[in-house]
C-alpha cells in the first residue's frame, strides 16, 4: 500500500465535519475530490494522520442562483461546474475555463472547494476566483465569516483558512453587461498544468471606451497574480492594439513572477504571458461589443 | 492491530462485502482482493489513465480513490464488457478492427473513459475523441488508430 496509514471518517453532514475538524486540529486532512491529496498520499509527501471524507455530505453540493449571484457549495464537481446552465449564463469565464482542467475523469471527481483551498498557483480555479471577484465562506463550529478571494491566497498552497475552518461556499457576482470575458493558457499537452494562462474581462461603455477590467494569471508566481496596473492602463481607454499591447507588455514584464520549470524558462513564460494577453484581451473586447478597434 | 472499515460494494452488477484498510487503494482493492485484474495501474497517481473505472456510471482514476469510500457505491470495470473474444463489446470490436491497441496496457483504462463518453456522444467528432482521451497515456499507438476505432466504434453503436 503507497499512502500511509491513516484513521478515517466520513460525516454525512457538516456539524459533524466541523466537529471532527475542532477535534483532530493539524492531525486532520478534509478529502474532497481527491486529485490533488491522493497522489501527495501516494508519493507519501502527504501524511496525515486523520483524513475526514467529505464526500457524503450533501449539503456542500449546489449550484443556485440567488438575486445577482450565484452560489456553489465547495463539493461541487468540476464536472457539475462545466455542463451547469446557470454558470454558462451568469459566469460564462468560468464555464470556458473549466474544461481546461485536467481531464474528464478527474474533473468528474475533482471539486470546486477542493481546488480553491488546495491553492496551487498552477490551477485554473484560485485565478478565475480572483478574476471574478469571488467571496468564499468559511465555517467552524463556531460560525462563519466570508473571505473576498483576494484575501484568501496566501501564498504557494497556503489560504487564509483557520485551523479548524472549512471552505463551504462561493458565492459569484454574475459578469456585468457589456463585458466580455477570455480565459486561455498553453500547455504542453490537453490536460496537462500549463506553462502560463490568463483570466481576462472588460467591460466597454457605449462609446467603446474601456470601464473596467481584469487580467489574472495562473503558474506566475506563488499564487494566482492580479496584474492591476495593466488592468488599470486599459481603463478609460478604446482598446486597439496600442493599448492592448502595451498592457500585455506591463503584465508580462513587470507584474507576473514566473519561477520556470522543465518545460519553459521564466523568459518563455513571460512571453506567453504577453501572447495570450494581447489574444485573451481581442477576444474579450470582441464579445464585450463594439469595443476592439483593429 | 490495523483498523479495517468493513465495506459493500456492487461490482460488476455483483455485490461484494469486505474489510479493507483506509489506506488501501480502490485500484489495488480490485486487482489484490478482488481479482478483478482487468484494471490496469500504471502511475498511481492520476496522469496515465490506466486504472480508469466507474463509479455510479462516471469515469474516474481508482488509482486516486480508497476503497473504504467505494462504500454503497456502484463500479463498474472493464470486466463488465465482453468476456471472450466471441462476445466483444462492439467498442472492443472496434479497436480490434480499427488496430486501437499493441500492447494493450492502456487498453481498459481507455474502454472505460470511452463508455460514458459514446454514451453522451453518440456521434462524437475527431476532436470531441481527442478531448475525450486526454487523460489515457498510450505509448504503442500514437492515438491514430484508437482515434479511428472510436468512430468506428460510434458506427456499429448507432
Amino acid at each position: 500500500m503507497k499512502p500511509a496509514p491513516f484513521e478515517y471518517h466520513v460525516p454525512d453532514s457538516l456539524n459533524q465535519v466541523l466537529s471532527l475538524k475542532r477535534e483532530h486540529g493539524e492531525d486532520a486532512k478534509l478529502l474532497a475530490g481527491g486529485q490533488s491529496l491522493v497522489p501527495a498520499m501516494n508519493f507519501r509527501v502527504i501524511q496525515s494522520k486523520v483524513l475526514i471524507d467529505i464526500n457524503r455530505v450533501e449539503e456542500l453540493s449546489y449550484i443556485n442562483e440567488d438575486r445577482k449571484v450565484l452560489r456553489i457549495g465547495a463539493m461541487a464537481r468540476e464536472r457539475h461546474l462545466e455542463f451547469d446552465p446557470l454558470i454558462d449564463k451568469w459566469t460564462p469565464l468560468l464555464a470556458e475555463a473549466v474544461p481546461f482542467i485536467a481531464h474528464p475523469q478527474i474533473r468528474n471527481r475533482g471539486t470546486i472547494g477542493g481546488s480553491i483551498v488546495n491553492a496551487d498557483p498552477a490551477a485554473e480555479l484560485p485565478v478565475l476566483m480572483l478574476a471574478l471577484d469571488a467571496r468564499l465562506k468559511a465555517q467552524n463550529s463556531d460560525g462563519e465569516r466570508w473571505i473576498p478571494a483576494t484575501d484568501f491566497f496566501d501564498g504557494m498552497f497556503t489560504t487564509t483558512l483557520a485551523t479548524d475552518e472549512i471552505l463551504v461556499e462561493i458565492e459569484l457576482p454574475h459578469i456585468p453587461q457589456n463585458t466580455g470575458w477570455s480565459f486561455m493558457e498553453m500547455a504542453p499537452r490537453a490536460g496537462d498544468y500549463a506553462l502560463m494562462g490568463v483570466a481576462a474581462l472588460v467591460g466597454l461603455d457605449e462609446a467603446g471606451k474601456c470601464t473596467r477590467a481584469k487580467l489574472v494569471y495562473l503558474n506566475a508566481g506563488d499564487g494566482p497574480v492580479d496584474a492591476k496596473a495593466a488592468a488599470k492602463s486599459l481603463v478609460g481607454e478604446t482598446l486597439n492594439k496600442k493599448v492592448i499591447n502595451h498592457a500585455a507588455a506591463h503584465a508580462s514584464e513587470k507584474e507576473i513572477t514566473p519561477f520556470g520549470n522543465i518545460h519553459a524558462s521564466p523568459e518563455f513564460q513571460r512571453h506567453l504571458a504577453k501572447i495570450l494577453t494581447q489574444r485573451a484581451l481581442v477576444a474579450a473586447a470582441i464579445r464585450a461589443g463594439e469595443g476592439y478597434i483593429q | 492491530m490495523i483498523k479495517t472499515y468493513s465495506i459493500s460494494t456492487t461490482i460488476n452488477e455483483k455485490e461484494y462485502k469486505s474489510e479493507v484498510e483506509s489506506r488501501l487503494l480502490l485500484s489495488d482493492f480490485l486487482r489484490h482482493e478482488l481479482g478483478l485484474t482487468g484494471t490496469h495501474v500504471g502511475c498511481e497517481h492520476g496522469v496515465c489513465g490506466a486504472c480508469t473505472i466507474l463509479v455510479n456510471g462516471e469515469s474516474m482514476r481508482s488509482c486516486l480513490m480508497f476503497a473504504v469510500q467505494a462504500d454503497g457505491l456502484e463500479i463498474t470495470t472493464v470486466e463488465a464488457l465482453g468476456k471472450d473474444k466471441d462476445d466483444l463489446h462492439p467498442l472492443q470490436q472496434s479497436f480490434w478492427e480499427a488496430h486501437g491497441l499493441q500492447c494493450g496496457f492502456c487498453t481498459p483504462g481507455i474502454l472505460m473513459t470511452l463508455i460514458p463518453f459514446l454514451r453522451e456522444n453518440p456521434d462524437p467528432t475527431e476532436k470531441e475523441i481527442r478531448a475525450a482521451i486526454s487523460g489515457n497515456l498510450c505509448r504503442c499507438t500514437g492515438y491514430q488508430h484508437i482515434v479511428d476505432a472510436v468512430l468506428l466504434a460510434a458506427e456499429k453503436m448507432k
